[in-house]
């Protein structure tokens, strides 16, 4: 990074936003902010991973969730589990913004597929222990970074904006990885459905709760966030009113109908494993 | 290195683990005769998403899913295929494993304890159905943590594709892990941390140092796997049933934050680190 100033990350301007605080612990890492805030008439616990240009593990500076996030995000969920033991269990908002995972050698032998595994392992536990765990993609929601933070909440939201992307793997490598051209692998979105980059067609899948329009994804409003806030405590309120696992993925209209094979090897395995 | 006679016999008999299909693997794991197909090639259930992109697909479209017994007690297996799309993970191929491993916890309700093993074999997600196989793999994952806590998760990592991408999380979240010398564990492929790092971050080409780093021995030698066992079918099959009769671990490897933050503290990453340094570090007998 040059010395210019940089523009704030849209994990770190969402969770300011949200939270009226910047969110750095003390003693953590810069790169995950954490912060209790009201919602409704509770109280919810923020995170956000966002990039750290001084971060000591050098491959995990640009946002990415490399070790230390990882393992912090299982920290930070898990004292929220803890905390929350006996009494009231708070909503989780994970602000996703996430560009990938951390690749690089150190990673690979420190057991980054274990730190990610712990952070997916906290939400999913804070998830069955009746937390209500909310995603809100305001940026890219890249493969293994979403796996770790987000993708294992009851609820998955999303801002409707051409900077919010969700996929398995950044283009540019997909299109090595595929021996396809970025421009071929953005048509080929066009028609398979699960290859697209954008959010709008992500939400025909029927994995997301809701796609929320109209808000400006890099300088939101007091109403837009507001709104946001309604958006969130509603999700909550409907996670804990429903099973706590992710079923509701499989069962939205849009699901019913791109996800019908999901439906059908459920369906058939359920009944040939009932008949053995 | 010199070779006892009785180990060269036992060498020169085994069966190959490695060498076997995913339904062979899978058999080889369930008590003789228990096994029973779910899902099979009749069922004729395949990827809707590769005919559209001009690839064949396969009629399991790559998972095998066989229940049956292991020590005298119900079992499910699933094994990927990874002769097929180099066991990618696709909608169908996921979502059999996930039901599968929701079956297994629905049983526990119900006093049935069936036991659950996952043959990991996979270069993770199928990047033709890019979106679906990840979010396939995040309810496999959240499947695993619901099930885990009736009854112990085991997995094997056999060889020779190994265990990557999202599904390197899914191995992370069971209980017990089982790998072979020839097996790999990583997050990301050595020719992916190439492509996205640099040939100085990482020479994908060079096998001692890929297998120094994430093989199988190393992962086990710094306690990121259970058991280390020769590439043996029955061998393999005994392991996986101690495993069952060790029953689950005080505290899942993925839980164990605190002394996993403790360790991140303490590395430089200014410094070089390799395999070998870091079992001085993390190994059995190292100074905890």
């Amino acid at each position: 990074m040059n010395g210019e100033s940089r523009a704030a990350s849209r994990g770190q301007i969402w969770f300011e936003a949200l939270t009226g605080q910047n969110g750095i612990v003390p003693g953590g890492p810069a790169s995950v902010r954490r912060g209790d805030a009201p919602l409704g008439n509770e109280t919810a616990r923020f995170l956000a991973v966002v990039p750290d240009p001084e971060n000591r593990f050098p491959r995990a500076r640009d946002g990415e969730v490399g070790l230390q996030e990882a393992w912090t995000l299982a920290k930070y969920v898990r004292e929220t589990i803890d905390a929350d033991a006996n009494g009231t269990r708070r909503p989780i908002i994970a602000l996703v913004d996430v560009t990938s995972q951390a690749y690089g050698r150190r990673e690979e032998l420190l057991g980054i597929h274990l730190a990610c595994a712990a952070a997916a392992d906290a939400y999913a536990t804070a998830r069955l222990a009746g937390h209500p765990v909310i995603a809100l993609l305001v940026g890219r929601a890249m493969s293994g970074a979403f796996l770790a933070h987000g993708y294992q909440a009851n609820r998955i939201l999303a801002l409707d904006d051409p900077g919010v992307l969700v996929h398995a793997m950044g283009k540019e490598a997909a299109a090595r990885v595929t021996l396809r051209s970025v421009a071929e692998l953005e048509k080929l979105g066009e028609t398979i459905l699960p290859m697209s980059y954008d959010i709008r067609t992500y939400a025909k899948l029927g994995i997301l709760h809701k796609l929320i329009e109209g808000v400006n994804a890099d300088a939101p409003s007091a109403g837009e966030v507001e709104r946001i806030r309604g958006e969130l405590l509603a999700a909550a309120s409907d996670a804990r009113s429903s099973p706590n696992d992710l079923r509701s993925r499989l069962s939205s209209a849009a699901a019913q109908e791109n996800r019908a094979a999901s439906i059908e090897v459920r369906r058939r395995l359920t009944e040939q494993w009932s008949a053995t | 290195m010199s070779t006892a006679v009785p180990d060269l016999e036992r060498f020169l008999t085994r069966r190959s683990f490695i060498e076997l299909s995913a339904r062979d693997r899978a058999e080889a794991l369930l008590d003789a005769g228990s096994y029973h197909e779910l899902l099979g090639p009749f069922d004729r259930l395949h990827s809707p998403w590769l005919p559209m992109q001009g690839i064949v697909p396969q009629e399991d479209d790559g998972v095998i899913v066989a229940r049956g017994r292991i020590d005298g007690q119900p079992a499910v297996v699933a094994a990927i295929e990874s002769a097929f799309q180099g066991g990618s993970i696709g909608e169908v191929a996921g979502a059999k494993i996930a039901c599968a491993l929701e079956l297994a916890r629905q049983d526990h309700e119900q006093g049935i304890p069936t036991r659950p093993v996952l043959l990991l074999e996979t270069g993770g997600v199928r990047l033709q159905e890019a979106n679906l196989g990840l979010a396939v793999i995040a309810e496999i994952q959240a499947a695993i943590v619901a099930l885990r806590r009736h009854v112990p998760v085991v997995a094997v990592i056999a060889g020779m594709v190994g265990c990557f991408g999202g599904m390197s999380l899914a191995a992370a979240l069971c209980s017990h892990l089982i790998v072979t010398r020839q097996a790999r564990l990583g997050m990301n492929g050595p020719e992916v941390i190439e492509q996205e790092a640099g040939l100085e971050e990482l020479d994908a080409s060079d096998r001692r140092l890929i297998w120094s780093l994430i093989g199988g021995e190393q992962r086990h030698a710094v306690g990121l796997a259970d058991t280390l066992v020769e590439d043996d079918a029955d061998a393999i099959a005994e392991s996986v049933r101690d495993a069952f009769r060790r029953g689950l671990p005080n505290q899942h490897r993925s839980e164990q934050v605190k002394l996993f933050l403790e360790r991140l503290a303490a590395i430089d990453p200014s410094k070089p680190l390799d395999g070998k340094a870091l079992r001085a570090l993390w190994g059995k007998g190292a100074k905890a």
